[in-house]
């Protein structure tokens, strides 16, 4: 991660755009508090100021009126009604928007930006409205430029001498000026002579320690121009009495003339600062604060732990002290962790191979050293963890997004804010999430009038809540739309040979037909919620997460999607089993239960197909030796079976030669270090220092010809 | 002796900027992200001059001024007002609450110094 300025900045600014969010969110609700107004205000003026350093004009531009509108309202000239905060909220999700282009590229909504900032103009008195076409840092002859950058006027610099009467009133002294520091400033610009006069300087009895007796006459010659010269006296101007007379004056006003002009042509002081690579480390206070309200609003909770914090974790007093850590350290950290539970599992390894009679102390300080490197990674993986609040607030924005494009009025609650995750899970959910929501506007919830004849609440709800469950997340998103369309997804799923046409489906297996490759169920495909991009680009991205989804759905009353996510993607509970003489990990959570088969329980279903018989049900046998495209080299058959559920809720069983162990075992990603294995989802390294390769039941059935023929044959024959 | 700088500024962004920009030039900078913590930390530090944003949470850049100048802890240290507007009344009330000067956001590097300079006559 780079620590440019313009990175924090952006950081800062996603902080700040979800105090906002929150902010409005409150006042959406109700809450008009000043404290509340001027959180937005201060967050919205504290993007507005970095993006001015960053010379990021259209968004500047677009802060500025936004926090004006603000000002008005903490100023209590403008009352917050329903028309103003929709406006509010909506110029706060163009504001992320403009955040975003800014930081990724890409093209604003032109029409949407000037219609919002029109809106927002008529909410803006006329004589601030002066202001806002007053480009930053240039109101009047701006005396702070650098004029010298102004240099390109065409007259060669002359030098020129001036005379400076400089007369301080008493009030200046008030003010930490120094008539010292002045001349200073004015020897840098060229040759100074300074002559003090004193003779105003009563007699001692007489002195006024507050009053000001002293002037200065100076003699500056100098080939910078005049207003340089009376930019040193900008902030004394009023608080003294200041006359400067140059030689050649009418040459001067001209060069002053042309600075001027060159200064409002010259585009405003917008250059970036020269980001120093060997200054720009993030600076933060050494000293953490000491109370926790002396942070800022949006500074967030990084490192609480997620287990004693999750769900319950109301705000509650101010955010405690946080500290900034670079995410690459943490991730070092993880990798350590990881590193150190691979090292206790050989070390046990040896030790039982050592033969020794009694190992019992060595056990238990075995047992002990494990728990510790437990500890140690449940504490690695809470550093990692952040709350899905700023997620859950982001999609707020998108239901707001997707209700405006298709007319329909639905308000988003959420649940367990404070619910946390490991943050690549967070990250890489947005999308999904997204995807979901989009949908749930598009096609769950319907038209105003509609919901109104069925006696339904005209706004649509949809609730997003995250929740902790045994030792995994859950994410659910229910709306009360009117129900997946069961006929409808079947017919196109027949339509399109998903499923052959007399195949009788349970009301589960037609919702689960949305995630299938390909669907679509909008009658023409809607810009919103996707060109063509189907549900099981959601699904591909959470199973790539290594986690689950789920849809169940009431005709009339709604849909529930609900998302099961593994706490961390770092480590996780195997089962390490033996596949031709290979020894190979199968994700615990994939498996339903586990048996040692017989002969007898073996039938076969066509040419090489086989069926185990569970209590009186068949389940087809896919043999993972042969769907990797192994070859068993010794005399041992497969005869251990995992029976797994695979999404859709096809049972199959997978079989292997031996289970040996059931452990956690550390997550070693294969991406970069060979392409796509079918079959295989990661690689681990074991007690005794091998590698093993975790396997994807899903894809491992997905390829089983057994598994596909047996699939089909239920569907037909569920039919008949 | 290096100038010793107290900024203090809520926005992350403002005082990394500012830190990159005084301490390239040789200043020693110190910060705090909002009014009351500068104030707070005023002591400690001594700082030769105080930089403040104006619009901060808890204490904001008027009352640091009026606090500063007003409790005696100190009534000559120069202080510099960040601001973005460059509107006449703002500055006239920072200055009746007793700043120094005033820096227009956004500042570059040298107009940064130039302020710097006229308050301590100091260029680092």
């Amino acid at each position: 991660m780079s620590g440019s300025i313009q990175d924090t900045f952006f950081e800062e600014c996603e902080e700040l755009l979800e105090a906002t969010d929150e902010g409005l969110t409150a006042i959406e609700g109700g809450d008009h508090d000043s404290e509340v107004v001027n959180a937005i205000f201060r967050a919205v003026h504290s993007i507005k100021g970095g993006a001015g350093a960053f010379g990021l004009d259209d968004l500047v531009a677009f802060a500025h009126r936004f926090e004006t509108v603000f000002d008005e309202v903490r100023s209590n000239r403008l009352d917050l009604d329903e028309k103003l905060i929709q406006l509010l909220l909506r110029s706060s999700d163009h504001l992320s928007a403009l955040v975003e282009v800014a930081r990724d590229g890409g093209q604003v909504d032109e029409a949407h930006h000037d219609t919002l900032l029109a809106a927002l103009d008529e909410y803006i008195p006329e004589e601030e409205e002066d202001l806002t076409f007053e480009p930053m840092g240039l109101g009047g002859p701006a005396p702070m430029m650098d004029l010298g950058d102004l240099g390109g006027a065409p007259a060669e610099p002359q030098e020129e001498t001036y005379r400076i009467r400089f007369q301080p009133l008493k009030e200046m002294y008030g003010t930490g000026n120094e008539p010292f520091f002045l001349f200073q400033a004015l020897k840098d610009l060229g040759e100074l002579t300074v002559t003090m006069d004193e003779n105003e300087l009563p007699g001692f009895d007489a002195m006024d320690m507050a009053e000001a007796y002293l002037a200065w006459d100076l003699v500056l010659v100098t080939k910078e121009t005049r207003s340089k010269v009376e930019a040193v006296f900008e902030f004394v101007e009023g608080l003294c009495e200041l006359s400067i007379e140059g030689d050649g004056d009418a040459e001067a006003e001209a060069n002053a003339l042309a600075a001027l002009d060159a200064m409002f042509s010259a585009p405003p002081a917008a250059e970036t600062p020269e980001p120093d690579a060997g200054s720009a480390v993030p600076f933060e206070p050494p000293v953490p604060a000491p109370e926790p309200e002396a942070k800022p609003a949006a500074a967030e909770e990084k490192a609480s732990a997620p287990k004693a914090e999750s769900g319950k974790q109301e705000q509650r007093g101010g955010p405690k002290p946080t500290l900034r850590v670079e995410l690459e350290r943490v991730d070092r950290l993880i990798n350590a962790v990881g590193e150190l539970i691979i090292n206790h599992s050989m070390l046990a390894q040896q030790i039982a191979n050592l033969n020794v009679s009694d190992t019992r102390d060595v056990e238990t300080e075995l047992e002990g050293f494990k728990n510790l490197a437990r500890d140690i990674q449940e504490g690695v993986m809470a550093i990692r963890a952040q709350p899905v609040k700023p997620l859950f607030q982001r999609m707020a924005r998108i239901v707001r997004e997707a209700s405006a494009a298709t007319g329909k009025t639905c308000k988003l609650v959420t649940e367990g804010e404070n619910t946390e995750v490991d943050k690549t899970v967070i990250e890489r959910l947005s999308d999904p999430l997204t995807h979901i929501l989009r949908n749930a506007v598009d096609h769950g919830i319907e038209k105003p009038e509609d919901r109104e004849s069925a006696g339904k609440a005209k706004t649509g709800e949809i609730r997003l809540s995250a929740s902790h469950r045994s030792g995994s997340v859950c994410i659910e998103i229910k709306d009360d739309g009117a129900g997946v369309n069961r006929p409808r997804v079947k017919q196109i799923a027949i339509e399109k040979g998903l499923i052959p046409e007399n195949a009788e489906l349970t009301d589960g297996e037609i919702d689960n037909l949305l995630f299938a490759p390909g669907f679509s169920t909008a009658r023409e495909i809607s810009n919103l919620s996707g060109r063509g991009v189907g549900m099981d680009v959601v699904k591909n991205a959470v199973t790539g997460l290594g986690g689950r989804i789920n849809i169940s759905s009431a005709p009339g009353k709604g849909s529930t999607f609900t998302i099961i996510l593994p706490l961390t993607l770092a480590v996780m509970d195997g089962m390490v089993v033996s596949v031709a003489d290979q020894t190979m990990v199968v994700p615990i959570t994939s498996i339903v239960e586990t048996m040692r088969g017989s002969d007898d329980m073996i039938n076969s279903l066509g040419a090489d197909g086989t069926l185990l018989s569970i209590r009186g049900n068949f389940v087809p046998i896919c043999d993972v030796a042969g769907g990797l495209g192994l070859y068993r080299e010794s005399e041992q058959q497969a005869g251990v079976y995992l029976l797994v559920e695979t999404e859709t809720g096809q049972r199959c069983a997978l079989a292997v030669d031996d289970i040996h162990d059931q452990r956690q075992v550390v997550i070693k990603s294969l991406d970069g270090v060979c392409g796509d294995i079918p079959g295989v989802a990661a690689a681990t390294i074991l007690g005794d220092g091998k590698i093993a390769m975790i396997l994807d039941p899903e894809s491992i059935i997905a390829a089983s010809p057994t598994a596909a023929a047996f699939d089909t044959e239920r569907r037909m024959s569920n039919a008949s | 002796m290096k100038t010793k700088v107290l900024a203090i500024d809520d926005s992350r962004t403002i005082r990394n900027l500012l830190a990159a920009t005084l301490e390239e030039a040789g200043f020693e900078y110190h910060c705090a992200v909002d009014g009351r913590e500068g104030v707070d930390m005023y002591p400690d530090v001594d700082p030769d001059v105080v930089i403040t944003d104006i619009n901060m949470p808890n204490l904001d850049g008027f009352g640091v001024i009026e606090e500063l100048r007003g409790t005696g802890i100190n009534s000559k240290v120069p202080i510099l007002v960040l601001t973005t507007e460059s509107a006449p009344e703002l500055k006239a009330r920072a200055r009746g609450a007793g700043a120094t000067g005033w820096i227009t956001k956004p500042f570059d590097d040298a107009s940064l110094i130039f302020a710097l300079k006229r308050v301590t006559g100091a260029a680092a």
